[in-house]
């Protein structure tokens, strides 16, 4: 179920400031993949054109080529509702729906949709999601209570079992561990590299011990003024990238003599 | 019991001489900060009244120079008193709270003297007669506001049942998908409805339904629609304002598992806004329900009930209580007792769908406690 991702001379627009230029990259299957890079740079921007996210803001739109194991997302015909429930997403807060409970919360992508299953399948699929987020010991006694009730690094936890119960074929996360304290972000990290052997995962993020401990591969965006679109610098193993990286630019950031 | 507590009160009173002593003996500045004990403004006040106010009643004044004389030189008194015993930042203090409340008392006066009024006056008809009669046949005593609370509740449910639907759905087109020109006209619009005095939408309703059934046409249905008239901008806008405030992230979130954008508002934004808009639209109902001038216009009155909205004139509350006001049979105590009641019936319909908002906006409102 995990795919490979093919970026080519991708450029994204918000109206006609031009965000991102000409992003080219591949990403196998079953790795982890950091973004890195200043604010501002167009990390989240590119992370949100790969399940089409960034067009809900209007204006918004791409040029080039994007492709899930060799099939175009942005090719004619392509309804973005569906390459969003094959790429999945977990965003920087955590945001359970308030209305659902836990057990709804985790379903909600089968609820929303208004499919139809039966009690004892949707029980297998919550229990099974919330094992592979590692919540399930914590809340297995309470699925009835408020998605909102839990602490944060639980409910980005909920959040990452709704997000794979709807068993999609990459999880993009944008900075997920930037509200939560250090131990719920190392719980979190555990996840992902259990995560990657089902999936494949994109994860941008600003720190950059993260990035060395999760990830297979870095790509570092930079920008090189207010005004100017963001670019992809550099994309290597993750352990070349912070020893040895080919552009003085890298350099700079992961040593951080950045500016 | 008591020997259990005496030794530590004791305790605590021995306690509370030593601090004292403590204090005491700190030097002058923990000693100059003098207050006024609590009970002084209340002493002042006491005083004042006695003095000025009882002053001038006996000099035979009227009550209303006694009353705004009093809160004056009470207003000075306690100024100056304070400022000499506690300094200006504790006397401004004072001043500032006195000018406040007296506010909050003339913004009361004619709130209190409506809801004593109508009770006093309305009271004596307030009976079972009043519930379960019409007026058909009735010259003098007796008969009541049935027909009327009957004609007040089918009109306002039919405008509610029309503007509630187009008021959501004008609110989420102008959250959720308008943008541009169109709905910047009709955000503007919207805001011009809002002013609309009510007979304006009398008249609109009169002269529409002229058109198609000649002059002289009355039904409870034109005054239902007028009252839609006035009633769509306020849901529009309650409702907007509460689909406002949905997070953004939850839309995101909704969107990012693979549901299309009409599934995430009809399962995410209007359930998570629901307590919001249910009491908005509540209070809307509340607003239009006792309008008197566009059913004036629109609907008439009448004496006996009439349920078919669609069907010749209707009564309503507040048109049943003003021409029983205005133009009174003989003997006239009757006619006016009903009126008063039937004010009374209003103001309590009001206040329940007040505390129905309320409750309503506490029933649904998404359940965040409960760890």
């Amino acid at each position: 179920m995990s795919k490979s991702i093919e970026v080519e001379n991708l450029n994204i627009y918000y109206g006609s400031f031009r965000a991102v230029e000409d992003v080219t990259m591949t990403i196998r299957p079953q790795t982890v993949t950091a973004l890195i890079g200043p604010s501002g740079c167009g990390k989240s921007t590119f992370l949100r054109s790969i399940n089409r996210m960034h067009e809900v803001i209007p204006g918004a739109r791409v040029e080039g080529k994007l492709a899930l194991d060799g099939r175009d997302l942005y090719g004619p015909g392509v309804d973005p509702v569906g390459v969003r429930r094959q790429v999945g997403m977990v965003f920087q807060r955590p945001n359970p729906f308030p209305t659902m409970s836990i057990y709804d919360n985790v379903i909600a992508g089968m609820r929303l949709n208004n499919k139809r299953a039966k009690k004892n399948v949707l029980d297998e699929l919550v229990e099974k999601s919330l094992r592979g987020a590692n919540l399930w010991k914590e809340v297995k006694d309470r699925l009835e209570k408020p998605g909102s009730g839990l602490s944060g690094g639980q409910q980005q936890r909920l959040c990452i079992a709704r997000a794979i119960a709807v068993q999609p074929d990459v999880l993009l996360m944008d900075e997920p561990c930037s509200a939560l304290d250090p131990i719920s972000t190392l719980a979190i990290e555990d996840l992902i590299n259990e995560l990657k052997t089902d999936y494949t995962i994109v994860i941008v993020t600003h720190n950059m011990q993260q990035a060395a401990r999760v990830s297979d591969y870095t790509g570092f965006f930079n920008i090189e003024g207010t005004g100017k679109p963001g670019k992809l610098v550099e994309m290597d193993e993750t352990r070349t990238m912070f020893s040895q990286p080919s552009q003085k630019a890298t350099e700079d950031y992961v040593s951080g003599r950045f500016g | 019991m008591s020997t259990g507590i005496e030794p530590e009160t004791s305790q605590q009173q021995q306690k509370t001489a030593e601090v004292r002593a403590l204090e005491e003996s700190l030097p002058s500045v923990a000693k100059r900060v003098r207050e006024l004990p609590a009970s002084a403004p209340w002493a002042i006040l006491g005083a004042t009244v006695v003095v000025v106010g009882g002053g001038l009643l006996t000099a035979g004044r009227g009550i209303g120079l006694a009353v705004f004389a009093t809160a004056v030189v009470y207003a000075a008194a306690v100024y100056l008193i304070s400022r000499v015993v506690e300094g200006p930042r504790k006397a401004t203090d004072r001043l500032v709270t006195v000018l406040v409340t007296t506010a909050f008392l003339i913004a009361m006066i004619p709130l209190v003297s409506v809801i004593v009024t109508v009770l006093a006056n309305g009271l004596a008809r307030f009976d079972v007669a009043f519930f379960t009669n019409s007026m058909r046949g009735v010259v003098g005593e007796g008969g009541g506001g049935y027909h009327a609370i009957l004609g007040t509740l089918i009109i306002t449910a039919l405008a509610a049942l029309m503007s509630i639907p187009v008021g959501l759905l004008t609110a989420v087109y102008l959250v959720e998908y308008g943008r541009g020109r169109l709905s910047r006209a009709i955000t503007f619009f919207v805001d011009v409805m809002t002013g609309i005095p009510s007979i304006v939408a009398g008249l609109f309703a009169f002269a529409l339904f002229a058109l198609f059934f000649g002059p002289g046409i009355r039904m409870g249905f034109m005054g239902s629609l007028a009252l839609s008239v006035l009633m769509i901008p306020v849901v529009v806008r309650s409702t907007e304002e509460m689909l406002k405030i949905v997070p953004n992230e939850l839309r995101e979130a909704a969107y990012a598992l693979g549901v299309p954008k009409w599934r995430t508002i009809l399962k995410v934004v209007l359930p998570t806004s629901v307590a919001g808009i249910a009491s908005g639209v509540t209070l809307a109902v509340a607003r239009v329900i006792g309008e008197t001038a566009p059913l004036l216009i629109a609907v008439g009155i009448t004496t006996g009930v009439n349920l078919n909205p669609f069907d010749g004139r209707m009564a309503t509350l507040p048109v049943f209580s003003y021409y029983s006001y205005v133009a009174p049979g003989v003997p006239r105590e009757p006619f006016i007792d009903r009126a008063w009641t039937a004010a009374l019936v209003l103001i309590i319909l009001v206040m329940v769908l007040n505390l129905a908002a309320r409750l309503i906006a506490r029933l649904f409102a998404p359940k965040t406690a409960g760890r």
